[in-house]
């Protein structure tokens, strides 16, 4: 079982039922569980609506945006069935945060997922874990029974005459399915390659309806919001990005975990103090800030805030809030061929500069940390991963790209060290990465 | 589209299966989980399994394979009874997950995606399975293993050999 951690300068929100056994619906509603919901009944779409857009919340999986006005953008009239989807196909490396959420909280997600259906008039919504997250898998699916044996879903809900399913799926392995549009093609049982876009899911989503798609920790915040009021939550973060979310420290770190912060706490305390620092008396090396896809900082950038705007000041993003600590002791090459080499497994192959710039990226890479290198080699790499931002269908090529010309920029010295025949200085090198 | 006349699968599968198809709008919606499941009762994706789901889903065994062939744990090859998967992505190689899958490799004496003589363990590298904060992490079929050391790792292993292993299913 994965452990819980606590800081003094958490503020517990979305975290606060961890620990408290409220998988099981009684508890959950003895914790104030699926009042929210029934708030947003007797309220209705447009109160909802103002209260998330009043909250400031960003979409929590990395892109950030605006939870409430994500809803707005759906239709009000359809004429094909509305929908609301779940992506917890959390596989972003360095990111483990709705893990926590699905194992401690799941009535949580159920709520949010039912609080998103009354916003913008849906009659059904999926929740979608990845594949490799049966356990839990099985703790949402029993937590959807005991919801529907309640009469919180199903026909009549609450009695209010409203009716609302919710169907939890399985993946089957593939970050690709991440992306929105690939996971609704993973949902409509086909291979999960992204779509084009527009038009957006909001007008053409799951089966061709109107669909928001909003990330598991955005779900789970809605109840929350509703329930403290949106303009209480904003307050607790910074401008523009309201309230708290899940940032997972990992790596070197004396207390890895998963702690609950405002937006824009300082990401330096977050390291130093939250996480408890670097082990060994060793010194920090980078910082890789938002899950994998995320350029690095060095020791020196990594006095700022934790949100989506002064993130992107400093270069970076915000990401998924997987902040991955890397103290002195790791090459920095070898780093950045583990990052591409994911990225390269994970490329769907359905378009050509995300399918053969990764490919390329991590055979580039590969040879140069083995040594077998020359100086224009760096800069082939940094050209080949710019030329691949912004060309690809989804994401997924930025992805690999972004981090990549971090690497390059900021560790071009630990790039040189390899060259001509020289190979890894770091003694920990491994034949298993160069596979 | 039906549900067909003999099945290959348990009675409890079967049924689970015929359920399934009626909880979306389309039937296909179940494909991807109904193959997951298929593999975990049979150990993989058998040319009958690929049959038995286009009947009841209402496509061709082609369409199946297009799907299957996308997914990176559905497999069409048995593995070994308990699948060790050792993650080495970013959090976990800070940690020496690649210590861990070397580890693993000399215990089990096989490689990555090798099965051991008596079928009870296979090997996998793979990708993060979001347990980063826990790392070094390992999925035993679908149990999770955190914190890991050499010593402890053994010790799950050997929990496994003698039957005793954690068995999600
Ligand atoms: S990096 Fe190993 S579990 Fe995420």
């Amino acid at each position: 079982m994965p452990r819980l951690v606590s800081h003094p300068d958490e503020v517990k929100i979305i975290s606060r039922r961890f620990g408290q056994g409220a998988a099981e619906i009684d508890r959950y509603i003895e914790l104030d569980g699926y009042k929210a919901a029934q708030a947003a009944i007797e309220k209705g779409p447009e109160w909802i609506i103002a209260e998330m857009k009043a909250s400031g919340l960003r979409g929590r999986g990395g892109a950030g945006f605006p939870t409430g006005m994500k809803w707005s953008f759906v239709p009000k009239q359809s004429e094909k069935p509305k929908y609301v989807l779940v992506n917890g196909d959390e596989s972003e490396p360095g990111t483990c945060k709705d893990h926590l959420i699905f194992l401690h909280d799941p009535h949580a997600v159920i709520e949010g997922t039912l609080i998103a259906g009354l916003a913008i008039g849906a009659k059904m919504g999926f929740i979608y874990l990845r594949g490799e997250y049966r356990y839990l898998l099985k703790i949402m699916e029993k937590a959807v029974a005991d919801a529907y044996a309640k009469g919180f879903l199903g026909k009549n809900i609450f009695g209010s005459g409203i009716d609302f399913e919710v169907v939890t799926q399985t993946g089957a392995g593939a970050y690709e399915v991440g992306e929105e549009s690939a996971l609704m093609e993973s949902l409509e049982g086909k291979r999960g390659v992204p779509r084009i876009k527009p038009p957006f899911p909001a007008v053409v989503g799951l089966y061709g309806g109107p669909t928001v798609i909003n990330n598991a920790e955005t779900i789970a915040t809605a109840p929350h919001i509703l329930l403290m009021g949106g303009e209480a939550y904003a307050k607790v973060g910074t401008e523009r990005n309201g309230g708290t979310r899940l940032f997972g420290i990992s790596g070197h770190v004396e207390r890895p975990g998963v702690y609950e912060l405002p937006m824009g706490f300082n990401l330096k305390r977050a390291i130093y103090e939250v996480a408890g620092g670097i082990p060994g008396g060793k010194k920090l090396k980078a910082v890789v800030p938002g899950g994998s896809s995320t350029p690095v900082l060095l020791p020196e950038e990594i006095d700022v805030g934790l949100d989506f705007d002064q993130m992107a000041k400093a270069g970076t993003m915000l990401g998924s809030g997987g902040v991955v600590v890397i103290d002195e002791s790791v090459c920095m090459v070898e780093f950045a061929l583990r990052t591409i080499k994911f990225y390269q497994h994970e490329s769907c192959g359905w378009c050509i500069p995300c399918r053969e710039g990764t490919d390329w990226l991590k055979k580039s890479i590969t040879r140069l940390h083995a040594g077998g290198a020359v100086d224009k080699d760096i800069d082939n790499i940094r050209y080949l991963a710019e030329n691949m931002m912004g060309r690809t269908f989804c994401p997924l090529g930025d992805a690999a790209a972004m981090p990549t010309i971090g690497f390059v920029k900021k560790f071009r010295h630990e790039f040189e060290e390899h060259l001509n025949g020289k190979g890894c200085p770091y003694e920990h090198q491994r034949e298993a990465v160069l596979v | 589209m039906s549900t067909p006349a003999t099945t290959i699968f348990s009675p409890a599968l079967a049924a689970r299966f015929d359920k399934l198809v009626t909880l979306y709008p389309v039937r296909r919606s179940a494909l991807v989980p109904m193959l997951l499941y298929s593999q975990d009762e049979v150990g993989y994706i058998s040319d009958a399994v690929v049959e038995e789901i286009a009947v009841r889903i209402g496509i061709t065994p082609l369409d199946v394979r297009n799907v299957l062939s996308y997914y990176s744990m559905l497999r069409t090859k048995p593995v070994g009874k308990y699948n060790v998967q050792v993650c080495t992505n970013i959090s976990c190689m800070l940690k020496d997950g690649y210590g861990i899958l070397d580890h693993c490799k000399q215990r089990l004496g096989i490689g990555h995606k090798e099965v051991t003589p008596d079928g009870l363990f296979s090997l996998e590298e793979v990708e993060c399975i979001g347990a980063c904060c826990w790392a070094p992490a390992v999925q035993i079929n679908y149990d999770f293993y955190d914190d890991l050391t050499p010593e402890k790792m053994d010790k799950v292993l050997e929990d496994y050999r003698a039957g005793r292993g954690k068995e999600t299913l």
